[in-house]
């Protein structure tokens, strides 16, 4: 198990992206399934830089996990800020047509549909987030 | 991410090569509608594109939204995750993509 804590800040996605990648790298993962695991982190930690510590900012732990047979990568989310359990936003509008649109919601609607497993707990009031992806 | 501009007469093609995520995606903004008074056809090259996220949807749902009338939105040669992900999101129903046979 790897972690790193950075600052909530849109600036810090490419960092943690790097640092998630880097950890996987030696895993032969399929091309694929590493590009969704890059999707979830910019949804999440872009989530977590608007909302957590609005207007502030603050602390988020980001750890990763492998587990073996089959393989398995574990990221998970971890900040002090305002609950927030993305398992509960709405659905987002996915057939109107483009005049009608918006295009609110879509980004845990990506996660949701790209990772096998996503869970949510508050605890001693820290969002934890964890979403699991197969490699196998 | 990196943006090649190319214009011909009322037609504005651009290529993406890298990501186009929350950081990028102001980029591609700026590159479809800066100058784009006299553009009615906007052609999106996504042959080299990694992967797109949420943050690249809205900048393509507001390029839609502006060329719907006229000569509209065509995204070229997405790969396998850019397409599941306008799949998933229903915007393979709204966006013109071409891909290339087989």
């Amino acid at each position: 198990m790897q972690e790193r804590t950075l600052d909530a800040t849109i600036e810090n996605i490419e960092a943690v992206t790097e640092f998630v990648n880097t950890q996987l790298e030696a895993l032969n993962c399929p091309q694929k399934a590493l590009r969704q695991i890059d999707i979830a982190i910019d949804e999440l930690f872009s989530n977590i830089a608007r909302y957590a510590y609005r207007p502030d900012t603050g602390p988020v732990t980001v750890r990763v996990e492998v587990e073996k047979e089959p393989l398995s990568v574990i990221l998970t989310f971890i900040d002090h800020g305002v609950p927030f359990d993305p398992l509960q936003a709405e659905t987002p509008d996915i057939t109107s047509d483009a005049q009608a649109r918006e295009p609110g919601g879509l980004g845990l609607y990506i996660v949701k549909h790209s990772m096998d497993e996503i869970t949510y707990t508050r605890e001693n009031g820290q969002n934890i987030l964890r979403v699991k992806k197969s490699m196998a | 991410m990196t943006i090649r501009k190319q214009e011909e007469n009322a037609r504005r093609t651009l290529t993406l090569t890298g990501r186009l995520d929350t950081v990028t995606a102001p980029q591609l903004e700026a590159e479809i509608f800066d100058n784009a008074e006299n553009i009615t056809e906007l052609v999106l090259d996504f042959r080299d594109l990694e992967y797109i996220s949420s943050a690249g949807l809205r900048v393509l749902l507001a390029a839609q939204k502006r060329f719907a009338q006229t000569g509209g939105v065509t995204i070229l040669d997405p790969n396998e995750t850019v397409m599941e992900v306008f799949e998933m999101t229903g915007f393979a129903d709204i966006l013109t993509i071409e891909r290339k046979a087989g």
